[in-house]
């Protein structure tokens, strides 16, 4: 018990040093991700039914959750869903914003579609929808694991890149006006504390998952104070984990190296506008927007979400989009509520269609439907 | 039309052989249509009166500042100076330099002789500068741009026919308003630990760098424009940025016009360039995706920058100062030599600019004379020998 005690304080202590074996299970529940991987024997089937609440989205959306449902209907996996139509386009059907909330801080859980931010709100608001449910529920860490599929054609091969961006604040703060007429106004706010907080995350996920650089994106050369203030913070943080390297990088030069070499970078961390460029920048890269899962941290809840978020509006109805990214979702979101031997299982069906290349859907050069693929992903669960 | 022809002959008789090439190659792009061949008439009408930079020139050599930076600098800008000696362009150069000096008011600033030579000639030509960090004076390439009024930006991005890169036929250009949005530099610290920084969004700067959008696809026979834009998230300030661009195409029929999100317009020039055109943001947009279609070609040392300005335009070379090769004649002068180019399409001296710039791509394409950047061993000066006997022989 005292070695226990020891133990545990050295790690609320000092968190980055390297801890011994016996500490990985605590250290592991400072961030909110996936239950510790040490502490489970092995993957066996559970009992008990979990709850999750689903936001199908706009655009292909509804289309795409349909695929998840028929997949999890199939594997029997034990999850129930709690469905809510949301949506900024469509007011008059949509759940309250208070409806949502409450259900995904009861679930702990949700998975969602995405929503489409139109350029005018219809009641002249100017907080997107989307903003106000990252606001009510605090999701603060946006991750998108931007990884090589096999079997999926792409200019770079072998990407593998964690990408966390803050998502309440920065050029996303929806405080603007007209000081005069023709004159606008916008604010970017960055304050210290949410800064180093996400910087804390990126630190804690790269500790977490034994990641070796973290990479902070600015533009602190120019927003002297706003930028200046993020890196700043990036840099504070980075001194508590002496084991992880740090480097900082100009925001256009990032983008420009993401295109021409992007093995160099291994966990990003940047404000609001710059996560989601370089998003759907290294989303493009493996593959396009129907392939690349994500997830959004709140300290109390996670929204599992497409990695780059386009409704694909063009394609409703017409059975081409590809369910990829939100069955990984899926597969994140059954690892993260402890039920990795259906996610393994979804994860494993998803790798196998892709790697066969006999279904594809027309983003990655094919022909086959979305059902098509789904039925197929059906097919190779074990 | 032809009164158009005779008011330039009598501005500017020795180069009218020149002016009417132009003209004529400009008449068949145009395909010889009748609607094009007026609004063409139309087009320079405008411009004349728009840009009286464009008759200033009344002598057969025209003079332009070059500053030829630090770093790799000074060596890049002799390649380019020779070239364009082969090439007998009727330029003279005045070079400048632009180390700060201290001013009366104790602030370092550019000297004055600098300023002065660029608000003669009208047109300059600039190798890359050093900003020192933190040295208590202001970014110089942002002086000379708050100086001239430069508020487009435009970058050229053009996939090299020989130098192979992931991505192929990217043939795009990026416009970017220069000077507000993120970049206004209107920043304070509310209560420690929490920034508010402005960004500033006006009709007057948008209206006037859409319109030179459309002008520029017009004049370089491009058929889109493209307003990259985030106003589904900031949706006053984009949102007005959004409709100057929408007035400006109701202005132009003739060149399509679209509007994309950024960060679609991220995700779809990965996967296929060819879907763009002309590109029109504003500042903070700007800067990144101009990096990043410069890093689908080959990065920065390929892609020439012209900056528009109210008084006055210059042409620059955006990659850095290099000091780790400078002195060593192993400096890449293709970004300086295409932005020079850049500036005499802008100056009309378009015969000349089409010599050089086959001869640059020729060079780079046969591969037998290429720098360490573009993986050969040649030394800058072979290079730009090899440019100059091409351009001789043509």
């Amino acid at each position: 018990m005292a070695l226990w005690n020891k133990n545990l304080w050295c790690v609320l202590s000092k968190v980055a040093q390297n801890v011994p074996a016996t500490c990985v299970a605590p250290c592991n529940r400072l961030i909110h991700s996936s239950p510790p991987a040490a502490i489970q024997a092995e993957v066996s089937k559970p009992e008990g039914r979990t709850t999750c609440t689903l936001i199908p989205g706009d655009g292909v959306g509804p289309e795409l959750v349909h695929s998840v449902q028929e997949v999890f209907k199939a594997a029997g996996v034990p999850v129930d869903f709690e469905p809510f139509f949301f949506s900024e386009v469509n007011p008059t059907l949509s759940a309250t914003l208070e409806q949502v909330t409450n259900s995904i801080t009861k679930n702990g859980i949700c998975l969602k579609g995405v929503l489409a931010s139109p350029d005018y709100s219809n009641v002249g608001e100017l907080q997107t929808l989307n903003m106000k449910l990252r606001r009510s529920l605090d999701l603060y860490a946006n991750v998108v694991h931007v990884k090589s599929l096999p079997g999926v054609k792409s200019r770079h091969q072998n990407i593998d890149t964690i990408i966390i961006r803050e998502m309440t604040e920065g050029e996303y703060s929806a405080l603007e006006h007209e000081s005069v007429k023709g004159v606008v106004e916008c604010l970017k706010v960055v304050t210290r504390t949410k800064s180093q907080r996400i910087a804390k995350f990126a630190f804690d996920y790269a500790t977490k998952t034994g990641r070796k650089k973290v990479t902070a994106v600015h533009k602190a050369n120019i927003m002297k104070l706003g930028d200046g203030l993020f890196l700043k913070s990036c840099q504070d943080i980075a001194k508590l984990y002496p084991k992880i390297e740090f480097e900082a990088m100009i925001v256009d030069n990032c983008t420009m190296q993401m295109v021409s070499s992007p093995h160099q970078f291994d966990v990003m961390v940047l404000p609001n506008l710059y996560g989601n460029i370089l998003d759907n920048l290294a989303c493009g890269l493996v593959g396009g927007a129907g392939v690349v899962g994500g997830a959004s941290y709140s300290p109390e809840c996670v929204v599992f979400e497409p990695g780059a978020r386009h409704t694909f509006a063009q394609a409703v109805g017409k059975n081409v989009a590809n369910p990829t990214a939100m069955l990984l979702c899926a597969a994140k979101m059954l690892n993260h509520v402890n039920l990795r031997f259906y996610g393994d299982m979804l994860r494993g069906a998803i790798d196998k269609v892709l790697k066969g290349g006999k279904v594809r859907t027309k983003d990655l050069g094919g022909q086959s439907t979305t059902k098509e693929f789904t039925y197929a992903v059906i097919n190779n669960l074990r | 039309m032809a009164a158009q022809i005779v008011k330039r002959a009598s501005l500017n008789r020795s180069t009218i052989s020149d002016w009417i090439k132009g003209l004529l190659s400009r008449l068949k792009n145009d395909g010889g249509q009748g609607p094009s061949f007026q609004s063409r008439t139309f087009e320079v009408d405008e411009l004349s009166a728009a840009q009286p930079l464009k008759r200033h020139y009344s002598s057969g050599t025209r003079t332009c500042t070059l500053i030829p930076g630090d770093g790799i600098g000074p060596e890049i800008s002799a390649a380019v100076q020779k070239i364009f000696q082969a090439a007998n362009v009727p330029i003279e150069w005045e070079v400048v330099d632009v180390t700060p000096v201290r001013g009366p008011d104790g602030l370092f600033n550019i000297p004055q002789a600098a300023i002065d030579s660029v608000n003669k000639n009208k047109i300059g030509l600039k190798g890359p500068l050093m900003t020192p960090v933190g040295k208590g004076h202001r970014s110089l390439n942002l002086a000379l741009r708050k100086e001239f009024n430069l508020y487009a930006n435009v970058r050229p991005c053009r996939s090299l026919e020989g130098y192979q890169t992931l991505y192929d036929n990217v043939d795009v250009v990026t416009i970017r308003e220069n000077t507000e949005g993120e970049y206004s530099g209107i920043e304070h610290e509310i209560v420690d630990g929490v920034v508010q920084s402005i960004k500033l969004i006006t009709e007057e700067a948008s209206a006037r760098v859409a319109e030179y959008a459309f002008a520029y696809a017009k004049d370089n026979g491009r058929q889109k424009v493209t307003a990259v834009h985030k106003a589904n998230i900031m949706r006053m300030s984009d949102g007005l940025f959004l409709r100057c661009c929408r007035d400006a195409a109701e202005k132009h029929p003739d060149i399509k016009f679209e509007e994309k999100y950024l960060d679609t317009v991220c995700l779809n020039m990965v996967q296929d360039p060819s879907k763009y055109d002309v590109l029109v943001m504003p500042n903070l947009y700007g800067d990144i995706l101009s990096d990043m279609c410069a890093g689908l070609v080959g990065g920065l040392g390929l892609t020439p920058s012209g900056n528009m300005g109210l008084n006055g335009a210059l042409f620059e070379s955006v990659h850095g100062t290099a000091p780790d090769i400078a002195g060593k004649d192993l400096a890449n002068p293709t970004a300086l030599l295409l932005s020079a180019v850049m500036m005499l399409r802008h100056m009309e001296l378009n015969a000349q600019a089409d010599k050089i710039e086959k001869a640059a791509f020729d060079t780079i394409k046969e591969g037998k004379y290429r720098t360490g950047d573009l993986g050969g061993k040649a030394k800058c000066s072979e290079f730009t020998n090899e440019i100059c006997s091409k351009i001789q022989a043509s």
